[in-house]
Order: C-alpha cells, then structure tokens, then sequence
C-alpha cells in the first residue's frame, strides 16, 4: 500500500462518480427520445445537437430554483431523504466489474488494476443491502414531508419493498450456487467461455455461457423484482402521477427534487448494469484477440460489450414503460407474495437439486 | 347588525363604515389571531363541514380526509373529491362541483337564438357538434322549420365524427390514468385528423359554431370525400392498434374489470345514460330509440355491455368508435344534393350575393343580424345521444328572439352523481380508473 494505490482507489472513485453522472444526463435524454419516438413523438431537440443537453439544462434549472420547505416538514428527515437516496445509489455501483483487469508497472511495481471499484466477497449481498437502503430514503421522504400524498407514496414503498426484496434475493440464490461465488467479479468470470465447456458437445460453441440460459427463471423474476425496485412503470406505485401526484417527492423541489431524480436514474442503471453482470455475462463476449492489440481486445471491447448489454437492458426498462399500464397496489402484492415469492421457491430447490446432483453425483451411482 | 363573523368588513355599530384594519392586506397578516381558527381546521381537513361530517370517530382514529382536485392531474378538469380513506380504501366520497361554473344556461338568456350555438357549443368542449345540435333541433321545433336532406346527413356526418374524436379523447385519458402513457399519445394522434378536417370545414378545432339553427353554417369543402375516407381507415387502424395494446393485456384486464361498477339498476336511478348506462346492460340509445336528423335511416349497432365495470365501458367505447364510422362512411356514400340551410328566408340568412340584387334579401339579412329571429311562444325539450348520453335542449321562448329560459340537460352532470357508487370502498388507484371511465367533461358538468 503507497501512495499509488491510494491515487489509483481515487480516480476509480471519481471515474465511476463521473460515469454515473454523465451516464445519467445521457439516459434521461435517451428515455424521452426513445419513449418520444414510440409515441409518436419528437421529444427533447433544441438544447444541443438533437437535444442531447436537455437534461443538463434541466439539472441546472433545479439547481438554481427556489428550495421551497413546506411548514409541516420534519426538516432533519426531510433533508436527509434525498442524500439517503443519492448515496447508496452511487454506492451500489462500485461492486459492478466493468471489465478484466489489466497490469501496469507504476512506481517500479507491477500492480494488477481491477476496472471495478473494489471486489467485495460478499458483493452480491451488498447490492442487496444497498438497494434496500434506497427504499427507506423514499419512505422517510413520504413520511417526513407532512402530507397526505406523499404519506400514501411512502406508505406504497414498504409495502412495495417487502413484497419484492424477498423474490430478488431468493431469485439470485440459484446463481449463487450456481457460480459459486457471491464475488460479482467470480460471476462474471464464470460466464466466460461457451456452452460448450459446460456439456462437452462442440455444438454449443455458439452459444456463450452465460447464466440467463440455465437460469432463466431467475433472471426472469430479478428483472420483474429489478424494475420495482426501481419504482419504475409498471410499478411506479410510488410515485403514481395520476393517483397520488408524485407520491414521496410532492413536497421536494429544486436540488433536493433533482437528487431524488438522480438516484432514481442511477438506480435504473445499477440495475441494468447488475442484470448485464449477473445474467449477461457481464463484460464477456467475443474478444478477437488473435487480430487485434491487447488493449483493445482486452481493455476497449469488454467494456464496450459491457456498456451495450446494459444499455440493451435499460432500452427494455423504457420499452415496458411506454407499453404497459400500472399495476395496483394490491395487485402488485399479489403478483409479489403469491407469484414471485413461490416461483423463486420452486426455482431454488429445483436449481440446488439438479446442482448438488451435478456436483456430488447422482445418490445411487 | 348581528355578531361579527370572519368576513365582516364594516366595523359594527358605527354610522359611518369604516374599514377594518383586518380586511387590509397588511392588516389580515398581522392581526391573525394566534390559536388556530375553526377555519383552518377545517382547510387542512381536520374538521369536516358541510353535511359530509364524520360523524363518529373510528375506535382507531385511522380514516384520513383527502382532498382529491380540484388541482389533481387526474380529474379530469376541475373536479374535486374529498374522500374518506382508510388506508387506501376509500369509505366515502363526495364529488364537488362548481370550479367550472360560468353560468352559461344565463348567458344563453342574454343571445338571441341564432347567437345560441356559440354558447352552448362550450359546454362539452369534448363533443360541441352535438351540443349545437341539441340547441338547433330544439330552435327547429320551436319553429317549425323544415331542414334540408343535405344539412341533415351533414349533421350525422360532423355528430359521428365528433363521437369518434370525443371517445378516442377518452382512450387516451382513460389509458393515462391507469398509467399507459402511450395510449394518451395514440388517442389524440388520431384525434388529430378529426380535428383537422373540422378545421377545414368550420374554420375551428373546436367551438365550431357550425350547426346553426336553420342547417349548418357551411357546406362541406371541396374534396371532403377524400378527407372522410382518410379519417375512416386511420381511426380503424388505430382502433385495431389500441386493442393490441390493451384488449388482452393482463396488468389492464386486472385495473379494468370489476372496477367500479354500477349496476344497471343504479344506472337508471341515477339517471345516468350513454355508453355508461349501456355498459351496465341497459340497451338504450336515443339513436335508436329517439331517431334525430335521419339517422334512422343508416344500418349501425347498438353495442351494449354486461357488467358495468370499467372495462366494458372501455370496450363499448371501442365498439362505438367503430360503428359511428360505419355511420359515416354510409352517410359519405349517400350524401344528398341541394341546399345545407333552410331556404326560409325568416330564419337563415340570405347569401352574401343576393343581397346586392334583392331588397328583400337585404331586409331579411339586416333583420337577422340586428333584431333576430322571432321565434313563436312555447317550451321545447330536444334529446340527442351525446358521447356521454342524452344531451337534452330545453328551451322556453315568449315570442321573442331572446329564450326566455334555456336548461341544457348534460350527461355529464348526471353520470358523476354515480361516482361515489362506482367507488365506494375501492382502492385510490381505483378512482382515477373510475372517473375518467365515466369520462366525466367537466365543462359539461358545471354549465
């Protein structure tokens, strides 16, 4: 440990704040230019070339605009809400690998650089935890503004957050088995290869190892559980516009307002990132290394396979909010406890038996 | 002068009124009196006036008075409901009117019977075809005119499309307040082809002042075949759109049915009519059963639901898209030559050229443009089948040009008396469902 390592922990900080933040300004103009365009639409164009500065422009409009406290407000709780939903948004990031690591000789020393904020062994566990933190952020928000609307919007989001923490974490118990690993790092590099190294059968080689296909139940309910969880259409319950106007952010304005929308983006981009690197195969693909330099081959193109499953994903998240309505809070409920929670039970004993079978042989062989 | 209240302005007991120093701007911000007012419970919901009080406390204290509109995105205009929740549950609502209020049956007092249309044709600002109409027949009556086939078929021409447009409007809101944003686009998207024809042929998207009594304003424009024709297959095409979006999509069957549902006995006490009196099995069309402007004489279904839930008011909104463009492509089929007004020369004005050669037709142009048209002494009440039910015209003249007395009888109005039925311990996300599946106009409501 020197002080290269501290300077290295710096910029991978500041490069994934910075990533997250221009990533945000880019998604929030790409949703309404996508939604636009399937509703017929132009959508956002004249800041910037086809609109493209929209979102900045917007930003600082919420950053130089009045900062209106309403009497009744718990003013500690009250502020606190958006930090407490800004930070762990930024935080759940820093687990996600964006690509292989690389070696660089700095100082004398060849140091091995994971392009990844830290590895955690228990990162998945993490992104659990964090994502549950933001849930209390919209509840405090909900609760601590003294108002009808966002009480009701806070009051959604438990009932919300109970009915669907419980399916994605059991939804990814199975990939844990599965790769052996809670380390978001030794999932993705257990996705390397093809079907063919799974089974023995040259046939496969097409088909890239990567978990959606034996766990596709899995990945199917980490989705559904990804987009409530990210409180977006169509479950939006929230912060339903048409039923309880904003829900937990009625009473925010200006930056505290914009924190909140921030996070809300961040989050749908963690989630995009974490259904890329768990099921996806995160920054696998086809590397080519025999025709091109290694820093492409291993440093541009994973991460750029990266950024494309992610954006593929999150192209999904906007293409379901412009298609479907929104579902109601006892529905959502049921489709949570009664739907989710039992096939995520199903799914995993099936999953750990034929595992364990894998694993340990057959009983009577 | 009796005890002073919150309002008084005038200092009692004083010959000369002063003012008071509360009822200055200054003042009222100084002078409140420090211990919170009965008032302003009342304003922040903590008390209950009005003869919706609650009369007995929950054991637990849990109900929570909401105050939905007349700011919310979702009531379709001005509408405000309190609402009684438990939870989420809704165990009373009250809908309360009046934020729209123009006094428009007075204003029609103050115009004469030609200027009438103008008036009117605000009130339902989603479907003014029929509200002109409505008052036109009803003039007609009372004059005992004769109308021409051409201007008829013209009415059921512009009446139909105007239903269309007014029940895409009703897609498109009815599919944003249970959250499918697209559908809101889509709606007014083909909505807009409506529109634009209206333009061509009245000069306005809206408040055309068309139908007038005596015929219609204007003949059609040149081409106007074409522009019909477009209109029938884009809207059939978006309509077949609109059912892959959400016939069959289970999160809207889920929001849609058995939500608010009003029985067919409910319906008729409540006297509500139109295709949410249809949904809950009744099968009454004033179409049908009251034929106006020759609409007998074209082929065209009545489409009646079941259940009375928001669903089927949504299909049978569907449905009627499609059968009043059945209606219209008949009436483009056989649109009649001759005159679009009355050659009575007493009631519609004479054209522009005959004036310069007639006297008479400048006496009668002059008498019409200044005095009006006198029309004979009697009562009148006309019913149409609006979008949203029986429109109804009553009028009284005493002879004169002005109506001594005009009533609109506005669909509107009646159904939203259904809403705390429809709603009645159903989730909030549930009212916004059930409002805009009533399809309330507000303007129609509040006159």
């Amino acid at each position: 440990m020197d002080l290269w390592d501290v300077g290295i922990v710096l910029i991978k900080v500041l490069v994934i704040f910075a990533l997250l933040m221009v990533t945000v300004l880019l998604l929030v103009w790409i949703e309404r230019k996508v939604v636009a365009d399937m509703q017929n639409r132009i959508g956002p164009n004249r800041a910037g070339p086809w609109g493209i500065l929209q979102t900045l422009a917007d930003g600082l409009k919420l950053f130089f605009k009045e900062q209106i406290t309403p009497r009744k407000v718990e003013f500690g709780l009250y502020i606190f809400a958006p930090i407490l939903a800004l930070v762990p948004a930024f935080l759940t990031f820093m687990v996600v690998p964006l690509g292989p690591d690389f070696t660089v000789t700095l100082g004398g020393v060849e140091r091995t650089i994971s392009l990844q904020g830290t590895d955690l062994n228990i990162g998945l566990l993490y992104v659990l935890a964090m994502s549950s933190i933001g849930v209390y952020a919209i509840v405090l928000a909900g609760w601590s503004s003294g108002s009808k609307y966002p009480l009701l919007g806070g009051v959604r989001a438990t009932a919300q957050a109970i009915s669907y923490e419980a399916a994605m974490g059991l939804a990814l118990v199975p990939v844990v088995f599965y790769n052996g690993s809670l380390s978001l790092k030794a999932i993705v590099a257990a996705q390397a290869g093809s079907m063919a190294d799974l089974f023995g059968w040259p046939v496969l080689a097409v088909i890239p190892r990567w978990n959606i296909i034996p766990m596709f139940v899995s990945f199917v309910i980490f989705f559904i559980a990804g987009v409530a969880e990210t409180n977006r259409a169509p479950f939006d319950l929230v912060e339903a516009e048409q039923e309880i106007v904003g829900g937990f952010h009625t009473e925010y304005s200006g930056l505290r307002f914009a924190l909140f929308f921030l996070a809300e983006y961040i989050n749908m981009f963690n989630m995009s990132a974490l259904v890329t690197t768990l099921f996806l195969g995160g920054w696998n693909g086809p590397q080519f290394a025999a025709y091109l330099p290694a820093w492409i081959s291993q440093g541009l193109l994973p991460i750029t396979y990266f950024l494309l499953k992610t954006v593929a994903v999150l192209f999904v998240f906007m293409w379901v909010r412009a298609t479907l309505p929104r579902l109601r809070y006892d529905q959502l409920m049921t489709l949570g406890w009664k739907r989710l929670i039992p096939a995520a039970l199903a799914w995993l004993v099936l999953a750990a038996v034929v595992i364990g079978f894998r694993q340990f042989g057959m009983p009577w062989s | 002068m009796s005890e002073r209240t919150f309002h008084d302005v005038w200092v009692s007991g004083t010959e000369e009124p002063e003012w008071l120093l509360e009822a200055t701007d200054e003042g009222a911000q100084k002078m409140q009196p420090e211990e919170p007012e009965e008032r302003l419970l009342e304003q922040e919901g903590a008390r209950v006036v009005d003869d919706y009080v609650v009369e007995e406390e929950s054991p637990e204290d849990e109900l929570m008075i909401i105050n939905m509109g007349p700011q919310h995105p979702s009531t379709h205009g001005v509408l405000r409901l309190q609402l009684e929740l438990e939870g989420e549950i809704i165990r009373r609502s009250k809908p309360i009117i009046g934020y729209l209020h123009t006094g428009m049956e007075k204003t029609g007092e103050q115009l004469t019977f030609m200027q009438g249309p103008t008036n009117v044709t605000r009130m339902d600002y989603l479907a003014p075809m029929h509200n002109e109409l409505a008052f036109s027949l009803a003039v007609e009556q009372l004059l005992e005119i004769e109308i021409p086939p051409r201007a008829q078929a013209i009415r059921i021409l512009m009446t139909e499309l105007n239903r269309v447009s007014s029940h895409l409007v009703f897609l498109a809101t009815a599919g944003m307040d249970i959250g499918a944003l697209s559908m809101m686009l889509y709606g007014f998207r083909e909505r807009e082809s409506i529109l634009a024809f209206f333009e061509k042929t009245t000069g306005l998207r809206m408040n055309h002042n068309y139908i007038r009594p005596g015929g219609v304003a204007a003949d059609l424009p040149d081409g106007w075949e074409d522009d019909v024709e477009g209109i029938v297959e884009k809207v059939n095409r978006g309509v077949l759109d609109y059912e892959d979006l959400l016939k069959q999509n289970p999160i809207w069957l889920e929001r849609t049915q058995g939500v608010g549902v009003v029985t067919a006995e409910e319906s008729l006490a409540y006297g509500i009519t139109g295709p949410n009196l249809r949904a809950s099995g009744v099968n009454w069309d004033l179409r049908k059963a009251q034929p106006y402007s020759g609409i007998d004489q074209y082929e065209f279904d009545v489409p009646v639901g079941q259940h009375g839930d928001v669903y089927d008011r949504y299909r049978i909104r569907v449905q009627e898209i499609l059968q009043s463009l059945r209606i219209v492509r008949q009436v483009a089929d056989r649109m009649p030559k001759g005159d679009y007004r009355t050659e009575d020369r007493k009631v519609s004005p004479p054209p522009r050229a005959r004036i310069d050669q007639s006297m008479e037709a400048l006496i009668h142009h002059f008498k019409i443009y200044t005095g009006g048209v006198k029309v004979p002494e009697g009562e009148v009440y006309v019913a149409i089948e609006s979008p949203r039910g029986e429109l109804g015209a009553y009028l009284v003249s005493d002879g004169g040009t002005h109506p001594w007395r005009m009533h609109m009888r506005t669909p509107s109005f009646c159904n939203l008396q259904a809403l705390p039925v429809a709603m009645a311990d159903s989730l909030v996300a549930d009212t916004v469902a059930t409002i805009s599946s009533l399809d309330p106009v507000l303007g129609d409501v509040d006159r």
